[in-house]
């Protein structure tokens, strides 16, 4: 294929649509899943819905300013995959379970 | 002018020392200064007077603007015509021998500092009344005074009676302000203004209508009853003398009862324009005298009934405005300031005398006891009751003339009422001082004259008492100095009194013969009675038929008990049902239902983390849909 | 050809297919280990998507890190806890049913929000811009703040790591608990 068709076939509406649909993908499993570390790699989903976005304007529009701000969310995620999960384990050590449905102390 | 300001400031500034310094002071420093204050403003009022008299109109004060509304425009200012500074005088003078007074009644008690701020503040309000330029100024002094007499009835605060007797002359007074206030109002709201000149050109000028003006008088009647105590509102003035007696002397005798009949004076222009306001007046001026009267002859405390005789008096002064006597009534109203005040500090006397007992069946003989009381007080009961010469006799005389030659009918009556005054007066006196004494032997131990203090203001107001005739003499005695006071009153009444009639030389002579003759016929079957019989007032249990209505007051008291305070009473407890029954139910269950509210809300939060975030995806929803659709 | 549904190339088609079958098995599957396998797949068919694009760089970067180092490191603690065994607690019907339409309304309005932003999208496009050489330029000229920055971001998250995921030895509780009182 030639790539230089690509932006003549595809429009940007179907990157759109297809991150939305990740996106709404991760977001229903944030929302429903009981397992912290599923949790977080839901949201590692939803980050990367908002990556292909990121990349799809910046190639569409000729800016490389999507792809700079992709770099550091992956920048970002890695931290913060690497954090939560120290602290997760931390939360197991210390009550032998990772439902988030337990870990109820913020109640008002 | 700076000076009427002075006159209403040095009662204040004695109210002020007294109430907060007197407490830590001597008794003598705080009574004198506080008489002193009421020196100070009497002395000015002469001059006031005097310059009054070599030709001044009037004395005016204007002081800061205090209502300001659309085109109305109230101020607080104040004034002293010839009127006002008659009032004054009276005021003032009469207010300064009551303090001396009460520095020696009134020694060793544990209120004495209070006692002398509120007399201060008394005769403060009192002048504000009668100085104010503006009928907010006069309602000001009546509110003011109306405070004052429930603080000084309820002085000794301790016994739960006196409190109910203060309360019931408050409620009293307060019902018949209402009447000054609808007045006030339908004044306001027709004149925009409310200062007497604006008010009486516009009456003048015919501006109002007569029934507006017919109203207007009527609702300050009604005030006016409230405050002289008239039918229906009078049953306050006899539980007043609860309080003690120089209070029942300066406010139920000299000064407050009679600020109805100033304020009927300062407006005679709209009386005169209404008729009918000045027959209701009349009548219900005539009841009263009499109906009072009868109730004096059979009570048995000797403030009893000299309240009684102040209300009956008053009648009379209210019979001499129904016909427009205006300056008659000022007449009467001045010298039974004088015999009244007189009466009632003589009756202090005796009472301090005796140790505190009021009860005249109990009392006798006390004229080899107590001289000078006794001879004071035998010039008061002459002069009230019309002996010739004295000054009761020339008002009373001068009002009777008056009514005679409007309404016989009401002279006949008015005449019939000064009989039994001459009556109970001499009652009063003879069963008190002549005859033997009936009581304890421990009191006659303690009967003594009363000191200086008290006999100096008694031997006064008997000078005045004796020499008051002169103010208004009628011109059957004298031609050049007769009618002093109608004259000096002339300008502030205008034309009201032009429509007088004023009976011929002959008939007055033979209206002052009946009149001597009643004071006679009271004097003689008095005498019969109480000295030659010696017969002394009968027990309480042992009152018979006709007697019992006039010594249970006519049971008016307990008339109003029935027809007002009960139906109040019921009306106040159906009201605590209603509130602790129906409000609270209802209030609980709003407190009931916003805690559900609140329980609902509160398990919002339950500290799951997927529910909050459910919460946020929902926001983000909302806020992108009314952005979209924005 | 047979593919050319709808006037899209197949190899998006296809791309996109696998996509989202792989991450509607990540939130749906009950084992936590197979979730991650069927990330891994989803970053290596979104790498694909990048290629497509002509985005190089992301596209490598995209499979080292996350799918190599930090679906790794998910492995890892996955297997340290021993949940590969683990069964979730059952969830309310109506909570799903409740994230469900949440999660679509938030797509339909997402789609209906961004999709004409395509009228003024098309300027200049362009594929040289994934290349190495040009993200590299602008990255080290307009973007050096960030990028420092993100290197401290990143000692910042190590120590932080290490320091919560070390095991307290029996005398550090107890020396912790006497400077308490």
């Amino acid at each position: 294929m030639n790539p230089d068709s690509i932006f003549n076939a595809l429009d940007i509406s179907h990157y759109i649509y297809l991150s939305s649909v990740l996106f709404c993908i991760g977001l229903f499993g944030v929302l429903t899943r009981r397992n912290a570390i599923v949790l977080l790699m839901c949201i590692e989903l939803m980050l990367n819905a908002v990556n292909l976005l990121f990349v799809a304007f910046s190639s569409y529009m000729g800016d490389t300013a999507g792809q700079q701000f992709v770099f550091f969310i992956m920048v970002v995620a890695a931290a913060e995959a690497a954090v939560g999960l120290a602290i997760i384990v931390m939360i197991y050590r210390n009550t032998r379970s990772t439902d988030v449905g337990l870990f109820v102390k913020l109640k008002g | 002018m700076n000076i009427l300001l002075i006159i209403l400031l040095s009662p204040f500034f004695g109210f002020l020392f007294s109430g907060l310094a007197g407490k830590y002071l001597s008794e003598k420093l705080t009574g004198w200064i506080s008489s002193l204050s009421l020196l100070v403003s009497f002395i000015i009022s002469l001059q006031v007077f005097m310059g009054l008299g070599s030709g001044a109109a009037a004395f005016e004060s204007t002081g800061f603007t205090f209502l300001a509304v659309g085109d109305v425009f109230v101020d607080f200012a104040i004034q002293a015509d010839r009127l006002t500074s008659i009032m004054m005088l009276v005021i003032t003078g009469i207010g300064f021998l009551i303090h001396v007074y009460s520095i020696a009644y009134m020694h060793g008690d544990a209120g004495f500092y209070k006692f002398f701020a509120y007399l201060n503040l008394f005769v403060f309000n009192m002048l504000v009344l009668v100085m104010g330029s503006n009928f907010l100024m006069l309602f000001f002094g009546w509110e003011g005074v109306g405070l004052c007499s429930y603080l000084l009835i309820g002085f000794w605060y301790r016994n739960a009676e006196y409190g109910k007797a203060a309360r019931k002359a408050f409620i009293m007074n307060r019902i018949g302000d209402l009447g000054l206030l609808v007045g006030l109002f339908l004044v306001i709201a027709n004149c925009k203004s409310l200062s007497y000149s604006d008010v009486f050109t516009a009456a003048k000028s015919g501006a109002l209508s007569t029934e507006l003006v017919t109203a207007i008088c009527i609702s300050f009647f009604i005030g006016a009853m409230g405050k002289s105590a008239q039918i229906p509102l009078y049953t306050w003035l006899p539980d007043a003398m609860a309080g003690p007696t120089p209070v029942s002397a300066l406010i139920h005798a000299a000064t407050m009862v009679t600020a109805g009949v100033y304020l009927v004076v300062r407006c005679n222009v709209l009386f005169e324009m209404a008729p009918a306001a000045q027959q209701l007046i009349l009548w219900v001026g005539l009841a009263t005298s009499i109906l009072a009267a009868l109730i004096g002859l059979k009570q048995n405390d000797i403030k009893k009934v000299l309240a009684y005789s102040t209300v009956s008096q008053l009648g009379l002064m209210f019979i001499a405005l129904g016909v427009g006597a205006y300056s008659a009534a000022m007449f009467h109203l001045v010298t039974h300031a004088f015999f009244k005040a007189l009466l009632f500090l003589g009756s202090g006397s005796v009472i301090h005398g005796m140790g505190g007992e009021q009860d005249i069946r109990k009392m006798g003989g006390l004229k080899s006891h107590m001289p000078i009381t006794h001879y004071t007080f035998l010039i008061g009961t002459l002069a009230i009751s019309g002996m010739p010469l004295l000054s009761g006799f020339f008002s009373k005389d001068e009002i009777l003339a008056m009514v005679f030659a409007e309404q016989p009918v009401v002279w006949f009556l008015a005449v019939c009422s000064a009989l039994i005054t001459g009556i109970y007066m001499f009652r009063v006196f003879m069963v008190t001082f002549l005859g033997d004494f009936r009581g304890t032997e421990d009191q006659k131990h303690h009967l003594h004259e009363s000191p200086v203090l008290i006999t100096m203001p008694l031997l006064a107001l008997a000078v005045l008492s004796l020499a008051g005739g002169l103010l208004n003499l009628p011109e059957l005695f004298t031609h050049e100095h007769s009618q002093w006071l109608k004259t000096w009153l002339a300008p502030v009444l205008g034309t009201s009194q032009e429509g007088l009639h004023h009976p011929s030389h002959q008939t007055e002579w033979i209206l002052m013969g009946i009149a001597v003759s009643a004071f006679v016929i009271a004097w003689l079957f008095t005498r019969n009675k109480y000295i030659a019989k010696s017969s002394v007032p009968e027990s309480d249990e042992d009152i018979q038929g006709l007697a019992k209505w006039p010594a249970g007051k006519f049971f008016v008291d307990e008339l109003y008990d029935g027809v007002f305070v009960k139906s109040i009473e019921k009306a106040g407890n159906a009201m605590i049902n209603a509130d602790s029954g129906v409000f609270s139910a209802v209030m609980d269950w709003v407190s009931a239902g916003i805690s559900w509210i609140s329980g609902l809300f509160g398990r919002i939060q339950n500290g799951r983390i997927q529910y909050y975030l459910l919460y946020m995806v929902v926001g983000i929803i909302l806020m992108l849909v009314i952005n979209i659709f924005r | 050809m047979l593919l050319s549904l709808l006037g899209l190339p197949p190899a998006f088609l296809i791309l996109s297919f696998i996509t989202i079958l792989c991450a509607l098995y990540v939130v749906t599957n009950n084992n936590p280990v197979y979730s991650v396998l069927a990330l891994i797949l989803t970053f290596f068919s979104i790498s694909a998507h990048y290629i497509l694009l002509n985005a190089q760089f992301l596209a490598v970067v995209n499979l080292i890190v996350y799918a190599g180092a930090i679906m790794v490191l998910f492995l890892f603690v996955l297997m340290l806890l021993n949940l590969n065994k683990e069964n979730e607690p059952l969830i309310k019907t109506g909570w799903y049913v409740a994230a469900a339409i949440s999660a679509g309304l938030l797509l339909v309005i997402l789609a209906a929000a961004l999709h004409r932003s395509s009228e003024s999208i098309m300027q200049n496009p362009s594929q040289d811009i994934g290349l190495v050489k040009n993200l590299g330029k602008v990255l080290f000229t307009d973007y050096l703040v960030p990028f420092e920055l993100s290197g401290i971001l990143f000692l910042a998250a190590m120590v932080g790591a290490v320091l919560l995921g070390k095991k307290q030895s029996a005398e550090e509780i107890s020396t912790s608990e006497t400077s308490e009182k």
